[in-house]
């Protein structure tokens, strides 16, 4: 799919409820006002929101944070948490019946059998203490009259349609002892089960790994051809979009700000906000390569290897072992931007850890600036910490909460030996550094949002000013809009101060931004490294050119504006 | 998890780690015990009017307390392993024989204050959750900080005051009535109407706390995401309750069951000691008091291995709850 009619057609996309098709809606939300409780920041969730499914297509609503979108999921499926949050006006018409208006009861034979959902982490959305095939076939019992023989059958049969291997060992695992894709498809099983006439989808994917999305975006949208359902998906990524909308909802604060045609809102957004957002998604053609090799090599990592032992005790030997890395070779020359790209699990972290040695290696050799840090005792390492800074991905708990931004910043130069009012005064010069208002100094964290925290992360890294930096997945906590902005700083920051860059991502686009050189990291061991350009464009390594096909929306150019 | 071979290595392992602890605990116990002053033959003495240096000194070379301290605690360990917990000189009985006829009442009171503070405490807990912010929830809920914040022995002797000496429903004191000869369920009535209160007494605290535990861990886990897809699903909540909350939100009381268990003996001694209840508290208490070392060294010994057992047992019933729990 993908790669929709080029150019727009013309037509302003007005935020009506039309979606261009004459044909009954399965599912009509007409005015929906929702009510947030006194306290909150304002006053509706969702406003005055008008929007149409039809059968057999895949609504998208896009929007960042607090746009609202999940509010509008639980508003039709009758899931708001009320009292605080509630509906006050508006109609939710389901094959002609006010869902609003609807019984408890009534909404209780509705949910599950009719319109059906799927949530974001499928390991908390299920039950720990059950089984996945008691969690499915109850969804069959309290809705269907059929014998303990048939709902088996039903279930198999489903299982095997969402292409769970083994489905008998499925069925009776717990929740924790499959992956994460298991979890999903076993979630979009039980949502299926009764062929409901709608799927809300909210964000099915954001929590999977970047091949594991693909394959269940592939799945959704085969299974929702297969029973002509309508989708209603929910999610805050452009490139999910692109991989699989028909139409295309765009929300800020509670507000739908654009609505049409997959092709029209993607390639020809009308709504200023659209195009910020769109503007803001990375693309994925690498950046030109802007250093030369000529630079001299400021880190070596030699056979760096990093084993997890688990379940040693008094009366036993350790059982498992787990290798996160693997004997893993990098250099890093002065002022360029290596990327390290993998997998949850594939050791990018660990691997970033131990060459900080926030973990003690196994084996292998990092040197700095020509010091070898390895060869040094933890006493003897401390004057050396300085030269490697650390940007952590929460920015919500890698800050101190009772130390206000100025002290966080000065807290490493001082520990080093700088006289505390110079290293506060710097530290005010930092935040300048980072775009923040230096009359923030004062502040205490919590005070921030999640873009302001991150830039106040960097600044406290820079504050020692270190020869490398070691970002560890520092935007993939943050809103698209917000996440361009973040990674303008770091490459403007790191192009005056000419430093040397350490960036962790699992995101290919964010990566291709960035980096001058990627190494692609699987099960601890880098399987392909070079320039990000060549290794776009002529992937060596089967995986490197699997994770490339998996990126969503690959195939679309986010225009630019 | 299974009752498979994989539990009953882990079993087999539990148990032998508890060796070293228990025998830990014996040198632990002996050696305090050496620093209180005072020893059995100075009691015998003192309960005599007095007695010559020469006597004393003869009591102590019978009771084989002249010997050196290290001589001592390795006969005495080496009694221990050997199953045999000495003779106690004050009651002319062998320890073991003493002991083990008032382990009886005792797990009788244990095990009916553990049944009644974790049932009563879930279930207290379960009907404020369902109700709460309602007169239901304020109720129960007040009722167990008051339950929480009182003394044991105080409450002892006013449920004594109000149900045996006011109302004349419940008997005062010991675990039976010895002159009417009751047989069979007689009997059992009997010693289930002398139960009522050591082990209302006993269980108030922990039942009032488990009441808060599982009001709070109810209150928790209706805010998971489970149950959002739960009702997703169609659910009533009802079902939502009794079939997904119910058994996450045990867990925590679970769990402080088991520190329970440790404290329910302390609490005991002064509990059996209020209702004459005769069992291993009431025996410890005479015991220290008496400075008779073999018979309180026994009865801390067997304490120790109960609660041993007792942890290793609500690890079990833990991972029979939870699938998460992994036993290698």
């Amino acid at each position: 799919m993908s790669t929709p009619p080029a150019a727009a057609n013309g037509r302003g996309g007005p935020p009506a409820a039309t979606n261009g098709v004459d044909e009954p809606a399965l599912l009509a939300v007409q005015g929906l006002n929702v009510a947030l409780p006194a306290w909150a920041d304002r006053e509706r969730a969702v406003s005055d929101l008008s929007i149409q499914l039809l059968p057999n297509q895949i609504v998208c609503v896009v929007g960042e944070s607090g746009s609202g979108k999940s509010v509008l999921a639980r508003a039709i499926m009758g899931l708001l948490p009320a009292p605080h949050v509630h509906v006050t006006g508006g109609r939710v018409l389901f094959d002609g019946e006010d869902l609003l208006q609807a019984t408890p009861g009534r909404m209780r034979a509705v949910r599950g059998a009719r319109i059906a959902m799927i949530f974001q982490e499928p390991m908390t959305a299920l039950n720990p203490l059950m089984t996945i095939g008691w969690q499915i076939e109850e969804m069959v019992e309290i809705h269907l009259v059929l014998g303990a023989r048939e709902r088996r059958a039903r279930i198999l049969a489903l299982l095997e349609e969402v292409r769970l291997a083994d489905p008998e060992r499925i069925l009776r695992a717990y929740p924790h002892e499959i992956s994460g894709g298991q979890r999903q498809r076993a979630m979009i099983a039980m949502a299926l089960i009764l062929e409901p006439a709608i799927l809300i989808a909210d964000e099915p994917t954001t929590a999977l790994d970047v091949t594991t999305q693909a394959q269940i975006l592939a799945l959704i949208k085969e299974l929702q051809r297969k029973h002509q359902t309508g989708v209603l998906f929910i999610t805050h990524d452009f490139g999910v979009v692109a991989e699989i909308a028909d139409h295309v909802a765009v929300m800020r604060h509670g507000v739908l700000v654009e609505i049409g045609t997959a092709a029209q809102v993607l390639n020809a957004p009308q709504h200023e906000y659209t195009r910020s957002l769109i503007a803001a998604v990375p693309a994925l053609a690498p950046r030109a390569k802007r250093v030369t090799d000529a630079a001299p090599v400021v880190l070596e990592v030699r056979g760096m290897t990093k084993t997890f032992a688990s379940g040693a005790g008094w009366f036993s030997r350790a059982r498992r072992s787990v290798p996160a890395v693997k004997a893993v070779e990098l250099a890093l020359r002065r002022g360029h931007t290596l990327g390290l790209v993998g997998e949850s699990g594939s050791g990018k972290s660990t691997l970033a850890r131990c060459i900080i040695r926030l973990i003690e290696p196994d084996a292998g050799s990092v040197r700095l600036a020509g010091i070898d840090l390895s060869a040094l005792t933890r006493r003897e390492l401390r004057p050396h910490r300085k030269h490697i800074q650390m940007v952590f991905q929460d920015p919500f708990g890698s800050l101190n909460p009772r130390m206000t931004v100025v002290q966080l910043i000065a807290q490493g130069p001082i520990t080093h030996g700088v006289a505390v009012p110079e290293a506060l005064a710097r530290a005010r010069e930092l935040l300048q550094l980072v775009r923040l208002d230096p009359a923030a100094a004062d502040r205490f964290p919590h005070e921030f949002s999640g873009g302001q925290r991150q830039r106040i992360g960097i600044a406290r890294a820079l504050a020692l000013k270190p020869l490398l930096l070691v970002a560890d997945e520092p935007v993939s906590a943050l809103d698209v809009s917000v996440q361009a902005q973040v990674l303008q700083l770091l490459a403007d920051i790191r192009d005056r101060l000419e430093l040397t860059m350490l960036f962790i991502t699992h995101d290919l686009r964010v990566a291709a931004q960035v980096c001058d050189e990627i190494a692609v990291m699987r099960q601890g061991e880098i399987v392909e490294t070079g320039p990000t350009a060549a290794v776009f464009a002529d992937p060596q390594h089967p995986y490197t050119r699997e994770l490339l096909a998996a990126v969503p929306g690959r195939n679309w150019v986010p225009p630019r504006f | 998890m299974a009752l498979g071979p994989k539990t009953a290595v882990y079993i087999v392992r539990r148990l032998a780690q508890a060796v070293p602890v228990v025998i830990g605990i014996v040198v632990l116990n002996f050696l305090l015990l050496q620093l209180a002053p005072g020893d059995a033959a100075t009691v015998l003495a003192g309960e005599a009017g007095g007695a010559p240096p020469e006597y004393v000194a003869q009591l102590r070379e019978r009771f084989g307390l002249d010997r050196p301290t290290h001589v001592q605690l390795l006969l005495y360990l080496k009694n221990v392993l050997s199953l045999d917990l000495g003779y106690s000189f004050r009651n002319s009985m062998p320890v073991s024989t003493l002991i083990l006829g008032r382990l009886g009442p005792t797990l009788l009171l244990m095990g009916a204050t553990l049944l009644a503070s974790v049932l009563c405490g879930v279930l207290l807990g379960l009907l404020a959750a369902t109700a709460v912010n309602t007169w239901r929830d304020r109720v129960i809920s007040v009722a167990a900080v008051i339950a929480y914040a009182t003394p044991l022995f105080w409450i002892g002797l006013m449920l004594i005051l109000l149900f045996s000496i006011k109302l004349e429903w419940l008997p005062t004191t010991g675990m039976e009535d010895v002159v009417a000869f009751n047989e069979g369920w007689d009997r059992v009535l009997d010693i289930a109407r002398h139960l009522v209160l050591p082990t209302v007494t006993l269980s108030l605290f922990y039942m009032a706390l488990y009441t808060r535990m599982m009001r709070a861990a109810m209150l928790d886990q209706r805010g998971m995401d489970y149950v959002v897809t739960a009702r997703s699903k169609g659910l009533s909540e009802r079902l939502i309750t009794y079939r997904h909350v119910l058994r996450n939100a045990v867990l925590p009381v679970v769990t402080m069951a088991g520190v329970q268990v440790g404290s329910l003996l302390g609490g005991s001694v002064v509990v059996e000691s209020v209702f004459a209840w005769p069992g291993l508290g009431q025996l410890a208490f005479q015991s220290l008091f008496a400075r008779d070392f073999n018979l309180l060294l026994g009865i801390f010994f067997l304490s120790a291995c109960l609660v041993v057992l007792v942890n290793l047992a609500v690890d079990l019933v833990y991972l029979a709850l939870d699938p998460r729990i992994n036993v290698d």
